[in-house]
């Protein structure tokens, strides 16, 4: 092995990959078979974290950068002056196995710049994971990038090899795409991912008959938008979101603040923030989808079309909905639980667990973890003590605001600003 | 009452015994390095005993289920100042109520108990992420860490599960023991390692093998995106005391 070119290689080729934000390493259910090298049965795991805070849970790198296409946002763009790699099939291979058996990763997430055609990428990215898979027994995460445009044959033997494979749609409106990524059309992403949606659900129904059905793509799709590189709403992104998960089955949506790496004006310029707080509200909000019972109608609406930057997706719809509270900690079902702003899934475990034993009271939620900063307001428990003032959503908003702190309260004021304007020019 | 033990798990089940015995319903259980001769409390010490630990345990699998055990367990290897007394309340609490008591985190045994459990458990998570092999001359990847509980029995499943097909051995230099797997099972090994264990390469280790620190340093630094730093973020999830472990952070 030539380290010096091996490292040069992988410094221009992580660079690139970087911005793909998929880090996710579980769900595959892969076991180790015949003492051979890895596992991925488990839950994921990061190996460490970088210094912006992100965790490093695979080997992140592109198979090459040099690209075809001239997406706007894309680093690797073909008309961007920058220095070009590529790594042959058997170096993704060796360092992938090296790093594995020192505990280092969890597993493998190759994607790639375009070059010569789709299918001729496509069939690179599949021989890696094929390799591994066949050659070494490697039983580690594989993530595989779906190529927009590339032909069902090899999105099916992809899904052979690889424990889960992505496309990123990466603008969330036509339009936005139609401007940045003229070359691109949204058939060619939704080809490969349909295709492997239904190879999934084709592969899960026969092994209901036959149990030795060999695993296919076991740890589903998922897919990336960039937020803030248009001017999108966050009800537009996340009612796209909303229509992956249910349309494509989708195990995750991410989402990713818009970095500013290009000097083309229809982009936002070099120099402005990363929207890190929108993007957090974006999570929120896909959380409160997938796994605390919102319909995406009643967080985002014609009436809300941006989620606030103040509170939170949840407090933010407690306080429209302010007729359905409170709520008795003592008495209500799950998912009621689940929507007082203040409670996370595990409060809320744990108070159906410790309620069968006594009626709870303040202390003991305090105790188990509820942030009663925020929930006091909307619930009632075993206590004479409870909040009895007939309040307005606004006062209510107005006391939690002045009892926390968030580290992106100084950007509030700058957002704010920024909608006001928007507010202007449409009245204007 | 004071009960001495000898700090193994089984000692600590042997003296559930000895207290229940005697009828002690707020016994204070110390392990034999803790404890201070006392003029005004009287002080027994626990011979431990297979026997009545297995008793014990059968008890509290019936009452307690296996994820209750598992939690004792687990807690017990925070070796916390003081835990074997929230243990003891635990298991009281347990034998003397009807219901299974494990979802009971209004008492605040359960709780304590609980809580401790997530700790360990998520230090015994650190440890499958932070253990940085290295590859010895004679073939074997070995890592030395120093976790701040006991973790290392709830790691074995984890890496021989997935390093089936290699030589390993981590170890606890603060206790003083290590896991080590030699392609069949997985044994625990006590070694005399030399102070210069983790600055040493060349003299234990394959000349490869600090190439791969330098790739995977490289990597690391490179994944890294300058317009989105947040160290208070990257160091509350790799707090400082583990970076002496990790070749990304010392290098």
């Amino acid at each position: 092995m030539n380290y010096e070119r091996i490292k040069e290689k992988l410094n221009i080729l992580a660079d690139a990959a970087k911005y793909d934000v998929s880090c996710s390493s579980s769900g595959s259910k892969r076991k180790n078979t015949n003492k051979g090298l890895g596992d991925s049965s488990g839950s994921g795991i990061c190996h460490t974290y970088t210094e912006d805070g992100r965790c490093v849970s695979l080997l992140k790198i592109l198979l090459t950068n040099h690209c075809i296409f001239d997406c706007a946002y894309c680093v690797t763009r073909k008309s961007n002056d920058i220095k070009r790699a590529a790594f042959k099939v058997q170096e993704v291979v060796d360092l992938t196995i090296h790093f594995y058996r020192r505990n280092y990763i969890e597993g493998l997430f190759l994607s790639s710049g375009i070059f010569k055609s789709p299918d001729h990428t496509m069939e690179r990215l599949v021989q890696v994971a094929k390799k591994l898979r066949l050659e070494e027994n490697y039983n580690g995460y594989i993530h595989l990038k779906s190529i927009p445009g590339a032909s069902d044959e090899l999105m099916f033997e992809a899904g052979l090899y690889a424990d889960r494979l992505s496309v990123n749609i990466e603008i969330p409106t036509r339009e936005g795409l139609k401007l940045l990524a003229p070359d691109k059309d949204r058939k060619d992403f939704l080809q490969p991912m349909n295709k492997v949606k239904n190879e999934i659900i084709r592969y899960k129904a026969e092994k209901k008959i036959i149990k030795s059905t060999p695993k296919y793509a076991p740890a589903g799709q998922s897919t990336q938008m960039i937020v803030g590189a248009t001017n999108e709403t966050d009800a537009q992104v996340m009612y796209t979101a909303a229509y992956f998960y249910k349309k494509y089955q989708m195990k995750r949506v991410y989402y990713s603040g818009y970095i500013p790496i290009s000097y083309d004006p229809r982009l936002p310029s070099i120099g402005t923030d990363v929207p890190l707080l929108r993007e957090n509200r974006l999570y929120q909000a896909d959380w409160l989808m997938r796994f605390y019972g919102f319909s995406i109608e009643e967080l985002l609406n014609k009436e809300h079309p941006n989620l606030d930057s103040d509170v939170d997706p949840k407090l933010s719809w407690a306080l429209r909905n302010l007729h359905l509270f409170p709520v008795d900690v003592n008495k209500a079902d799950k998912q009621m639980l689940a929507r007082i702003p203040g409670l996370g899934m595990k409060s809320v475990y744990k108070i159906l667990g410790a309620r069968k034993y006594r009626n709870l009271n303040w202390e003991h939620l305090k105790k188990i973890g509820v942030a009663l900063n925020r929930a006091r307001y909307f619930m009632v428990c075993d206590s004479r003590d409870f909040e009895k003032r007939d309040l307005s959503a606004a006062s209510i908003k107005n006391l939690i605001l002045q009892n926390s702190q968030s580290k992106f309260r100084n950007t509030y004021g700058n957002q704010l600003n920024l909608f006001d304007k928007h507010d202007q020019l449409i009245s204007i | 009452m004071i009960f001495i033990y000898d700090a193994s798990f089984e000692g600590f089940l042997t003296t559930v015994f000895s207290a229940y015995e005697q009828r002690c319903n707020n016994p204070k259980i110390l392990k034999h390095h803790q404890f201070i001769e006392s003029f005004f409390e009287e002080s027994e010490t626990v011979f431990t005993s297979q026997e009545k630990a297995k008793r014990v345990w059968k008890k509290l699998e019936k009452n307690c289920g296996k994820s209750g055990c598992n939690q004792i367990y687990r807690a017990f290897l925070s070796e916390i100042e003081g835990i074997e007394n929230t243990l003891f309340q635990y298991i009281r609490h347990a034998m003397s109520s009807s219901k299974n008591i494990t979802k009971d985190y209004a008492h605040p045994a359960v709780l304590e108990v609980v809580q401790t459990v997530k700790k360990v458990g998520r230090e015994k998570h650190r440890m499958d992420a932070f253990v940085r092999f290295r590859k010895t001359r004679d073939g074997i990847y070995f890592a030395t860490i120093e976790p701040d509980f006991n973790v290392l029995p709830l790691n074995v499943k984890h890496f021989k599960n997935r390093y089936a097909d290699q030589k390993w051995c981590i170890y606890d230099l603060k206790r003083n023991y290590g896991i080590y797997y030699d392609l069949e099972k997985v044994n625990i090994v006590h070694l005399e390692l030399p102070k210069n264990i983790l600055q040493s390469s060349s003299e234990f280790f394959t000349s490869e093998e600090i190439e791969f620190q330098h790739l995977w340093k490289n990597y690391f630094d490179s994944t890294n995106i300058k317009s989105r730093k947040n160290v208070k973020l990257h160091q509350q999830h790799v707090p400082k005391r583990y970076w002496k472990y990790l070749s990304e952070k010392y290098l």
